[in-house]
C-alpha cells in the first residue's frame, strides 16, 4: 500500500514537471456527438498538432452549474467551454467567466479586423462565437412528404402522429407563435405580453397530447430513425448528419427556424490561460470556422468564412445550402433574443413546467 | 456490589473502586471513540457539512445584502408602500457601479428576476450606465429606463434583500412572499410543486405497493427452495444490481417504446393494430414499470432474509390446528413477515421518492417527479436555494413518513436482515 | 401383521412406504396399529424413520405407497388442517406475534368456535398445565419449560382424540425434561387421548409409554410394552438401545429347546436363552444387562472368570469394568449395600448370572 503510494507520488511527480516542461493540457468542453467531433477534426487536431499542446475533451448537456460548482469551490478544471449565448453573458454578469480581449483574435485573411468581421452580436464581453446555430423542424422523407412550413408541424390533422419537441420554453414558445401566423419580427413584442404567452402555450396545447420530449441534441435523430416520431425539431446540425453522414432519409425544413450562436467561453480562474486563449484565438479564425463546416451543418460566426466553405467531408455534398445562413432558408427565421430569455427564463421555465406537469 | 451505601469500597491500592472503575471505563471509552473518529471526522466534513451548508441555503440568502449594501440599508427602513426617495435611489446608484466593477451585476439582476420576472434586464443594463450618472439620481435613473419608478422593482429589491427569507420555501409550496412579508399562493398557470409532491408520493406508493405484490411470491419462493435453487434465482433478483441504471433503463426503452418490442410483439399477435400501438413509455406508466423493476430487489432482500428465518413448523403446526392454507398463510406467516414488509417498503419508498434518472429518461411529461425539479434548479434555472428548500420539504416529508411508520409500526420491528 | 382394516385399531399403518429421492426407502414397509386411549413411543435413532411416520401420520408428508387409516377411515387424501391431529413440535412452534391465549384460542377461532366457549376453553387448557396466569404473555417472555405446556396446551385445546408430539422435550435441560415427562404422562392419564411420541431418548420412552416402536433403518425392530422391550429383546438392536448392555461374541455349538450353548473365542462356554440365534454353527451375540450379574465369593460350575479392570464409584452402586472371555468391555453393577464385596483392580472374581439373563440374540 505505502509503496504503491509512493510509487504514485512519483510518476505524478515526473509527469507534472515533464508536462511543465514539454507541452500544456486544456479541457475543451461540448455538447458531445457529431458536434464535438467537428470541433475536434476541424480546432483540436490542428491546434495540437502546431502547437505540440494537448487536448481533453470532454462532454456535457448545456448549463453553467457545474462551471458554478467550480468557481465557487475554487477548484476550475475546465478551460474552454462551448455555451448558448445566454448562458455566455448571464455567466459573464454573476463573474463565473474570464473576461475575454477581442483583439487578441486574428484578423481576416484580407485585413478586416475581427471585430468588425464576425456577424454582429456575435463578440459579447466573455465570449467568442465559433458557430451559427439553428432551431429547426425535420422529419423523414419516406414516411411524411407534402410539408410546407412550420404551420404543419403543429397541424396534427393533416400530418398525425408523433412530433418531437425539446423539452424546455425556449424556441418552442416562438415557433408556436409563427406557426400561429405571427412574423418573425413581431414575436418577441408578443411574448412580451400575457395575451402573447398564453397563445403561444395554446399553440403547443394543440399537440401536447402527441408530443415526445427530448432532452440531449442527440435524441431528435435516433427519435426519428426509430419511427417514434414522426417529425421533431432539432439542431441542424444534427440531422444534416444523421443525412448526409449515415444516409438517413431526412429532411430539413428552413421555415420559422430559430438562430442561435455557439460560443467559447472560459471559467473564471481556468489555469494554463495563456495556451486557453492561444486556442480560442485559433479555432475562431477564419480558415478553422470554414473548416469546421465542413464536418457539421453550423454556419461560421465569421464573415470571411463564407466565402472558404466547400464540400462535406465525404467529398461531394455541397456545405453552402445547408448553412442556417444562406441566403434561401432565411425566408421566414427569426434570431434568438438572448434579452427576452434572461429577462424572463425563471418564469417562463416555471409556467412551462406547470404546464408540461398537467 | 458494596454492602453499605455510606463507605466507599478501596479497591487494593487505596483509591476508591469507584473512581478506579470509572477511570478504567473512561480508557475504554476513549479508546472506542478514537476508533470511531475517523468516520466521524469524514461524515461532518464530507457529508453532514455540505448538507447542513445546502439545506440552509433554503432560508438564508444573503447575496442582495451582501452585494448591495447600501441599498439594503436604506431598504431596511423602507415601508414598502411610500414613493422611494432620493437617498434610495443615490444608494441603488452607488451599489450599481460597485456591482459592475466586481461583476456582480447579473447575480443580483438574476436575485431581483426571481422576485420580479422580466427585471433582470433592468438592472445589468442600468448598471452598464450607472456610473457615468449624476445627482439628482432619481431623475437620472428614471430617465435610462422608466420602470426605476415602478414601486414593484422597489418590492421585489425588498423582498430580495432579507437575509433570512421563507420565501424560497413559500415557493417550494406554490405561494410566494410580498414584499409586505405576507404570503399569497402563486397565480394558477405558476403553481406545479404542490402537485409534482403529491405525484411523487402517489408513484412511490405504487412503486412500493407493485415491489411488494411481485417481490413476496419471489421471496416466498427463494426462502422455501432448497439452497442450490434459490442462490441461482438469487442471482437473477440480484443481477439488475450490478447493471447500470442507464443500461437498465435504456433496455426498458427498447422495451416499451411504441415501436419496441412489446408493441411489435402486440401487433404481431393482433391486440392492437399497426397504427395504434400502446403508449408505454415517456409517461407514467413507463417511470411505474422502470422504477419497480429497478428497485424490486430492495424489497426482495429484506423479505427473503426474513422469510429464511421463520421455521416451516409455524405453518405446520397452524394447519395441525386445523387452519387451511390461506388462514396459515394468513393469520400465522404473514404477519410474521411484517418486519420484512416494512423494511422493504420503507427501503423502497424512501429510493423511489428521490428518484430522478428514471423519471427523467422513461417520465415524459405526466411521469416526472419532485427531485426532476430539484435536478432542474441545480443544473438548469441554478436557483439553488429553491432547490434547498425543495430538498428539505422532501426530507421533511419522508421524516413526517418514517415518524408515521414508527409509531404505527415500530421501527424496531423493521428487520434488514 | 394381518392386512385389512383393524377393528380395535385408532390409527393403523399398512404397508406404509416413504422415499424422498426415489432411489432408497426411508420408511419400509411399516406396519403399526395404535390403539384407542394408548401412549404409544417411536423410538430410534436420528434417520430411523421415525420422524417420517410421525410427520406422514400429521399429513405434512403422504405416503409414498401403502395407507393410514384413522379411526378405519384412510386418511392419505385428507389434508392436515382436516385430521383434526393435534401436535407439538420440537420447537414448539407458538405463534410469536400472538399471546398465549391467542396461541390457544387460534385452533378453536378456525373452527368458529363462540367467543365465551373459546375462552372457558383456553382457560382450562390452561389451568391443566398450570399456566393460567401467563395468558397475557407473549410466547418469547417465557422459559422454555414454560413454552413447552403452552404448547401441550395448544395441541390439546380442541380436543383432539390423536395427539403427536416430536420430541417436545429435547430443547430442555434434564431436570426439567424429567419433570415434564411426568406431567406429559399425568395429563395423558387424566384425558384418555391417544398419544404418538417421537424420542431417541430411551429413557425418555420407557416412563412414558404403553407400547414403544423401536425404530431402525426404516423398520420397526420391535414393538412392545417397556417392560418387555428392557427385559426380553428381540434383537441385538433393541438390546443395546434400550438400556445398558453387554455384549460377548461367541458360536452356537448346541440348541436344545430354548437353551443355546455358546462357545466363545477362547474356548470356553456359556448356557443362555435361545431367541434370536440363527443355528448350530452360526455366530452370536450374547446379550446380559450389567445389573443381572452377581459376584461370587468362590468358584461354581456355572460361573465364568473375570478381571477387574476399572472401578468408578457412583454413589448408589459401584461400576467395574472387567475382562471376560477376552471381551475387555463387560460391566458389572455392583449395589453399594451393605456388605457387598469388596473388590480391586487386578484381581479375578467369578460372575454368574440366570441363564434366563443371557439372551443368545443376532450378530450385528
Amino acid at each position: 500500500m505505502k509503496l504503491k503510494q509512493l510509487a504514485f507520488g512519483v510518476a505524478t511527480a515526473i509527469t507534472a514537471v515533464s508536462a511543465a516542461q514539454a507541452a500544456e493540457s486544456i479541457t475543451v468542453v461540448s455538447w458531445g456527438g457529431a458536434y464535438t467531433k467537428s470541433q475536434v477534426e476541424a480546432y483540436h487536431k490542428p491546434w495540437m498538432a502546431e502547437t505540440g499542446n494537448t487536448i481533453i475533451s470532454e462532454d456535457y448537456n448545456g448549463g453553467l452549474s457545474e462551471v458554478k460548482s467550480q468557481v465557487e469551490a475554487g477548484n476550475v478544471k475546465w478551460n474552454v467551454l462551448d455555451v448558448e449565448y445566454s448562458d455566455a453573458v448571464r455567466g459573464c454578469d454573476e463573474g463565473l467567466l474570464e473576461p475575454i480581449d477581442h483583439s487578441i483574435l486574428p484578423a481576416a485573411p484580407d485585413g478586416t479586423a475581427a471585430i468588425d468581421d464576425f456577424i454582429e452580436g456575435a463578440l459579447p464581453e466573455c465570449a467568442v462565437s465559433n458557430i451559427v446555430w439553428s432551431t429547426i423542424f425535420a422529419y423523414d422523407t419516406t414516411k411524411t412528404s407534402g410539408v410546407e412550413g412550420i404551420a404543419d408541424f403543429f397541424d396534427l390533422e393533416k400530418f398525425p402522429g408523433k412530433r418531437g419537441i425539446r423539452k424546455n420554453p425556449k424556441a418552442n414558445l416562438e415557433m408556436a407563435l409563427m406557426a400561429d401566423g405571427v412574423a418573425a419580427g413581431d414575436v418577441y413584442d408578443m411574448l412580451e405580453t400575457p395575451e402573447g404567452i398564453d397563445r403561444a402555450f395554446a399553440k403547443l396545447d394543440s399537440i401536447k397530447s402527441e408530443v415526445v420530449w427530448w432532452e440531449a441534441g442527440a435524441q431528435p435523430p435516433q427519435l426519428l430513425a426509430d419511427g417514434e416520431v414522426i417529425m421533431t425539431t432539432a439542431y441542424n446540425g444534427r440531422i444534416f448528419n444523421a443525412a448526409a453522414g449515415e444516409g438517413q432519409p431526412f429532411e430539413v425544413n428552413w421555415d420559422g427556424q430559430i438562430l442561435d450562436f455557439d460560443l467559447w467561453v472560459i471559467p473564471k480562474g481556468a489555469p494554463n490561460m495563456e495556451a486557453t486563449l492561444d486556442f480560442i484565438a485559433f479555432s475562431t479564425d477564419t480558415q478553422r470556422l470554414a473548416d469546421q463546416a465542413s464536418w457539421i451543418a453550423y454556419g461560421p460566426a465569421r464573415k470571411s468564412s463564407g466565402a472558404l466553405v466547400g464540400l462535406y467531408n465525404d467529398g461531394k455534398t455541397e456545405m453552402a445550402p445547408h448553412m442556417p445562413t444562406a441566403e434561401a432558408n432565411l425566408g421566414n427565421a427569426l434570431v434568438n433574443n438572448f434579452e427576452f430569455w434572461a429577462d424572463n427564463q425563471d418564469e417562463l421555465n416555471e409556467r412551462f413546467n406547470a404546464w408540461l406537469a398537467l | 456490589m458494596s454492602d453499605t451505601h455510606n463507605a466507599p469500597v478501596i479497591a487494593a491500592d487505596g483509591t476508591p473502586l469507584k473512581a478506579r472503575l470509572a477511570r478504567a471505563l473512561f480508557r475504554r471509552k476513549l479508546d472506542a471513540f478514537l476508533l470511531v473518529s475517523p468516520l466521524l471526522v469524514f461524515l461532518l466534513v464530507f457529508f453532514l457539512a455540505p448538507i447542513g451548508w445546502f439545506l440552509s441555503k433554503g432560508f438564508h440568502d444573503d447575496l442582495f445584502s451582501t452585494e448591495m449594501p447600501n441599498t439594503s440599508a436604506v431598504l431596511a427602513d423602507w415601508d414598502g408602500t411610500t414613493e422611494p426617495t432620493e437617498a434610495h435611489y443615490a444608494a441603488l446608484v452607488t451599489d450599481l457601479v460597485e456591482t459592475r466593477k466586481t461583476r456582480t451585476i447579473g447575480k443580483v439582476a438574476t436575485r431581483v428576476n426571481r422576485e420580479l420576472s422580466g427585471s433582470r434586464s433592468l438592472f445589468t443594463s442600468t448598471a452598464r450606465k450607472a456610473a457615468k450618472m449624476e445627482a439628482p439620481f432619481k431623475d437620472a435613473l428614471i430617465k435610462t429606463k422608466k420602470d426605476w419608478g415602478e414601486i414593484a422593482v422597489w418590492q421585489a429589491m425588498k423582498a430580495a434583500s432579507r437575509t433570512f427569507t421563507i420565501g424560497y420555501y413559500a415557493n417550494a409550496l406554490d405561494r410566494r412572499q410580498l414584499a409586505d412579508g405576507s404570503v399569497v399562493a402563486q397565480p394558477e398557470e405558476r403553481r406545479i410543486h404542490v402537485k409534482l409532491l403529491i405525484r411523487t408520493l402517489e408513484i412511490s406508493f405504487q412503486v412500493t405497493l407493485y415491489c411488494l405484490l411481485l417481490g413476496y411470491p419471489i421471496a416466498y419462493l427463494l426462502a422455501t427452495l432448497p439452497n442450490r435453487t434459490s442462490n441461482l434465482l438469487m442471482i437473477l433478483v440480484l443481477l439488475p444490481f450490478w447493471t447500470s441504471i442507464l443500461v437498465r433503463t435504456t433496455a426498458w426503452i427498447a422495451m416499451l417504446q411504441s415501436q419496441g418490442v412489446l408493441n411489435d410483439v402486440f401487433v404481431f399477435l393482433g391486440v392492437t393494430p399497426d397504427e395504434a400501438r400502446f403508449s408505454l413509455i415517456y409517461n407514467k406508466l413507463g417511470t411505474l414499470i422502470a422504477m419497480t423493476h429497478i428497485l424490486l430487489p430492495f424489497m426482495v432482500l429484506p423479505l427473503y432474509s426474513v422469510m429464511k428465518g421463520i421455521p416451516p413448523s409455524y405453518v405446520r403446526a397452524a394447519k395441525s390446528l386445523g387452519a387451511t392454507n390461506w388462514t396459515a398463510f394468513w393469520r400465522v406467516y404473514a404477519p410474521q413477515t411484517v418486519p420484512g414488509i416494512g423494511a422493504g417498503a420503507i427501503l423502497v419508498f424512501i429510493v423511489a421518492i428521490g428518484y430522478y434518472i428514471t423519471p427523467a429518461l422513461v417520465g415524459g411529461q405526466d411521469g416526472q417527479m419532485i427531485s426532476n425539479f430539484i435536478d432542474f434548479h441545480m443544473r438548469r434555472s441554478l436557483n439553488w436555494n429553491l432547490a434547498a428548500a425543495l430538498g428539505t420539504v422532501l426530507l421533511l416529508v419522508v421524516l413526517t413518513l418514517y415518524w408515521v411508520y414508527d409509531r404505527v409500526v415500530g421501527i424496531d420491528n423493521m428487520k434488514l436482515g | 401383521m394381518t392386512s385389512g382394516p383393524n377393528v380395535d385399531a385408532f390409527v393403523e399403518f399398512e404397508r406404509v412406504q416413504k422415499s424422498y429421492d426415489g432411489e432408497s426407502l426411508v420408511v419400509k414397509d411399516l406396519n403399526l396399529s395404535i390403539g384407542k386411549g394408548e401412549f404409544l413411543t417411536m423410538l430410534g435413532p436420528s434417520g430411523s424413520g421415525k420422524t417420517t411416520c410421525l410427520m406422514m401420520l400429521a399429513g405434512f408428508e403422504t405416503a409414498t405407497h401403502g395407507e393410514i387409516r384413522l379411526n378405519g377411515r384412510g386418511i392419505n387424501n385428507i389434508p392436515p388442517h382436516k385430521r383434526g391431529i393435534g401436535m407439538v413440535f420440537q420447537n414448539y412452534a407458538l405463534f410469536p406475534h400472538m399471546s398465549v391465549n391467542e396461541n390457544l384460542a387460534f385452533p378453536l377461532q378456525v373452527r368458529g368456535l363462540s367467543k365465551s366457549e373459546t375462552e372457558s376453553k383456553v382457560k382450562r387448557a390452561l389451568d391443566m398445565v398450570q399456566m393460567g396466569a401467563f395468558g397475557n404473555r407473549r410466547p418469547a417472555q417465557l422459559s422454555g419449560g414454560q413454552q413447552q405446556r403452552i404448547a401441550v396446551a395448544r395441541a390439546l385445546v380442541f380436543d383432539p382424540e390423536l395427539v403427536l408430539m416430536d420430541e417436545p422435550l429435547g430443547a430442555l435441560d434434564k431436570q426439567l425434561r424429567e419433570q415434564m415427562q411426568y406431567e406429559i404422562k399425568h395429563i395423558h392419564e387424566n384425558l384418555g387421548v391417544t398419544v404418538v411420541y417421537v424420542t431417541h431418548d430411551q429413557s425418555e420412552a420407557l416412563t412414558m409409554s404403553d407400547r414403544i416402536a423401536v425404530f431402525n433403518d426404516g423398520v420397526i425392530q420391535q414393538l412392545a410394552d417397556p417392560e418387555t422391550l428392557y427385559e426380553r429383546p428381540d434383537n441385538s438392536f433393541c438390546a443395546q438401545f434400550i438400556g445398558e448392555n453387554n455384549k460377548l461374541g461367541g458360536k452356537v455349538i448346541a440348541i436344545d429347546g430354548d437353551t443355546a450353548t455358546v462357545e466363545f473365542d477362547d474356548g470356553a462356554t456359556c448356557k443362555a436363552l435361545a431367541c434370536n440365534c440363527e443355528g448350530v454353527g452360526e455366530r452370536s451375540l450374547l446379550s446380559i444387562r450389567p445389573e443381572r450379574v452377581k459376584i461370587e465369593s468362590s468358584q461354581t460350575p456355572d460361573s465364568v472368570s473375570a478381571r477387574v479392570l476399572e472401578l468408578i464409584y457412583l454413589g448408589d452402586h459401584i461400576r467395574c469394568r472387567m475382562d471376560v472371555h477376552g471381551h475387555n468391555g463387560f460391566i458389572v453393577k455392583v449395589p453399594n449395600s451393605a456388605g457387598h464385596a469388596q473388590m480391586n483392580v487386578g484381581e479375578t472374581v467369578n460372575l454368574t448370572w440366570e441363564r434366563e439373563d443371557c439372551r443368545a440374540l443376532d450378530v450385528i
